[in-house]
């Protein structure tokens, strides 16, 4: 199993997906997250999946609900760095992860969160 | 060249994400393609998998004239899909999942076959051609 290291900048949570994870590490990542923004009190969650090659429905579906529960826990999550490829082949598998916010990379997402956080860092 | 797999484990589905990969890049699948046919592996080889225990997976590169393409046959000898229009239905799911599997995986790819009956397992074999 892969722990998927979650990094700390100012009140914002940065988790860059480098390898690619097994269903169980997934999970694991998920409640990692939910943890940290509360242990730390994070306003916003940065996933930085530029180095993801493939995004199936389970993938996805931690990104929907790491989406969700981000608002529930008082704080804004962004997925940054979709390649085309896996863009295009969610959008076909059914998958348009509408309430996911998205930047195109991770200087833009952090732009994205002191926008719609509105916090002063 | 047939290669094959045991799916037992959820590593033996980012196993089978490498392998269908490089077998996409040895038959020449655009980067998309490769994407797609990769996806749909990972969403098939998951479903033997969470609702069989245990599947096996055979690649094999097919050519049809002056065509090249990728052909993956699931295998698994679990419950079998009693209502096979149901479960290829979009949100459909007797699981956890989102329902988008099966019917995700054969919008992804250019042939789709669904084998299966209750009590006898289930064969899902796709196929995705080079353009
Ligand atoms: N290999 C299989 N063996 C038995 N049932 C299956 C298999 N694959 C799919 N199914 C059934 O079809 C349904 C839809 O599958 P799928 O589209 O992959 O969505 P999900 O896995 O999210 O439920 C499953 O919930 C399950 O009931
Ligand atoms: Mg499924």
């Amino acid at each position: 199993m892969d722990r998927v290291p979650i990094l700390k900048l100012g009140d914002l949570l940065i988790v860059s997906i480098q390898v690619d994870l097994d269903d169980q590490s997934v999970l694991v990542l998920q409640e990692d997250l939910a943890a940290a923004v509360v242990s730390r009190g994070a306003k916003g969650v940065i996933i930085d999946i530029s180095a993801v090659e493939i995004v199936d429905s389970f993938t996805g579906r931690m990104l929907a609900t790491i989406a969700a529960m981000c608002r529930m826990l008082d704080a804004h999550a962004v997925v940054v760095g979709m390649r085309p490829a896996v863009a295009i082949t969610l959008v076909e598998l059914g998958l348009s992860l509408g309430g996911v916010r998205t930047a195109l990379d991770l200087e833009k997402g952090v732009a994205l969160l002191n926008h719609v956080g509105g916090t002063a860092r | 060249m047939t290669r094959e797999a045991v799916i037992e484990s959820s590593a033996d589905v980012v196993a089978v994400r490498r392998l269908v990969r490089s077998a996409a890049i040895e038959v020449g699948l655009s980067l998309i393609d490769q994407t797609k046919i990769i996806t749909a592996a990972s969403e098939l080889v998951r479903n033997a998998l969470v609702y069989a225990g245990r599947g096996e997976l055979r690649v094999d590169v097919v050519e049809n004239g002056a065509k090249r393409g990728l052909r993956l046959v699931v295998n698994d000898e679990g419950p079998g899909i009693p209502d096979i229009e149901q479960a290829l239905t979009d949100g459909w799911t007797t699981g956890t999942g989102l329902g988008l599997g099966l019917g995700g995986s054969r919008r992804l790819v250019d042939e789709f076959d669904l084998l299966s009956k209750p009590g006898q397992g289930t064969t899902v074999t796709v196929t995705k051609w080079a353009r």
